[in-house]
């Protein structure tokens, strides 16, 4: 039995929903372009992550294995639909901006992953945690993917210049690569290889190796 | 006619799904390490986002959007809040419809892609094609091609990845890199390919 904090503070560095489960990389690299997004997107999954887990898993044992799919779904799209009212009420442009995102975070992996993997078999007390603590994992690397991209790609940070542009009369010419939706992938990619130098036990096994002193006729 | 055809070639290129969108990520990073069962999974994608694009357009426009509900003599109701639980369950009883159907009368292809079937309900880009038709307010015959073109360009690109992964599997790539790192940076190298259709004005 995993202690409460365990399960809260384990996926941020140690089992990071993002960088190794593999969970919700769709909205991760869509909406950090710019960091008020960001956030506001990061506080939508919390909520909605932790809520589903609470309310799957008070329902788990009444809910019968083969329709759990649907339940499950159910339970996080009604939620959505109540971050999604609530955002266009009270912060119009940016639910603008994040378009269809918050919508898909229905399909978020994060949600729906964790409330199989975890809720379905924990209490609701738990799981509430474990489903804080995946959605602060997430957020953890959506928010260093927004730290990077939009000083360096805007040379701003929440909309405030941090970085004199040169367009303005300042002295930092922007990178536009950075505004571009391929750069998210560079940086989680290099955002990876960071937590895997630093925690060695996530290195990947290799499929292949090259053996020592072949010479090029033999390994034809 | 013509007006098709850009919709169609615009999704497929332009604003291709997985690469500019980046929705279907998780399977697409997950099932792309062999370049059969990509193509299995792409074909299914296709099949999939054919139909329930077009059929949550019908949704959409005969029963939720504001005003929709007029044949019924109610005018003034608009139910667009129920939009997102109305295009999962839409996507949720497809799948499991298209399922039972191939398993009884086109054996065949259920068997290529039975294991991938259920996997779809949850891939987003599925989703977000429902959502971007919404947001884009298209005709019927609009999303039809929409649809299609949104699921050749998924499979287009998870091939293509697929086969770059099968090389890459060889290399000695560095330690923390290797994986899932290396794929997340060629992916942002086709993505940026796929940029370079971005000049492309239909």
């Amino acid at each position: 039995m995993p202690t409460p904090k365990e399960v809260l503070v384990d996926p941020i560095f140690d089992n990071n929903p993002i960088a190794l489960q593999v969970l919700g990389v769709c909205s991760a690299l869509a909406v950090t372009v710019n960091m008020s997004t960001t956030l506001v997107m990061c506080v939508a999954v919390i909520f909605v992550t932790t809520m589903s887990n609470v309310a799957v898993s008070i329902v788990r044992n009444q809910v019968p294995t083969n329709i759990r799919i649907i339940v499950q779904m159910t339970i996080i799209a009604s939620l959505v639909i109540v971050v999604d009212q609530v955002l266009q009420a009270v912060a119009y442009d940016i639910s603008k901006s994040l378009s269809v995102f918050v919508g898909l975070i229905i399909t978020n992996c994060i949600v729906m992953g964790r409330a199989e993997a975890f809720a379905m078999q924990n209490g609701p007390y738990l799981s509430a945690l474990d489903g804080f603590g995946n959605a602060l994992g997430y957020s953890v690397i959506l928010i260093g993917v927004a730290l990077v991209r939009e000083p360096l790609g805007n040379g701003t940070l929440l909309g405030f210049e941090i970085l004199p542009r040169v367009t303005d009369g300042g002295w930092y010419y922007t990178n536009g690569l950075l505004l571009l939706s391929p750069s998210a992938f560079f940086i989680i990619g290099l955002f990876i290889w960071a937590i895997r130098s630093w925690k060695t036990d996530q290195v990947e096994e290799v499929e292949y190796e090259i053996a020592a002193n072949v010479q090029y006729t033999e390994a034809m | 006619m013509e007006h098709y055809l850009g919709i169609f070639i615009r999704t497929v290129f332009i604003e291709n799904m997985a690469l500019t969108f980046f929705l279907g990520m998780c399977t697409f990073i997950a099932i792309s390490k062999k370049i059969s069962t990509a193509i299995g999974l792409g074909v299914a994608v296709i099949v999939v986002l054919g139909i329930t694009v077009p059929v949550n357009n019908l949704i959409y426009n005969y029963l939720l959007r504001e005003g929709a509900l007029a044949w019924a003599g109610l005018p003034d109701v608009d139910l667009s809040f129920l939009g997102y639980l109305s295009y999962i369950g839409v996507i949720a009883a497809m799948v499991q419809i298209l399922e039972m159907f191939l398993d009884r009368f086109v054996p065949f292809l259920y068997n290529a892609l039975g294991v991938f079937l259920p996997l779809i309900t949850v891939n987003c880009a599925i989703l977000g094609a429902s959502l971007f038709m919404v947001e884009q307010d298209q005709t019927f015959a609009e999303s039809v091609v929409f649809g299609l073109g949104a699921g050749v360009g998924w499979a287009l690109a998870i091939a293509v990845l697929a086969g770059v992964r099968e090389k890459l599997k060889y290399s000695d790539v560095p330690e923390g890199l290797r994986g899932l790192g290396i794929t997340f940076i060629s992916v942002g190298l086709i993505s940026l390919c796929f940029m370079s259709f971005g000049g492309i004005d239909i």
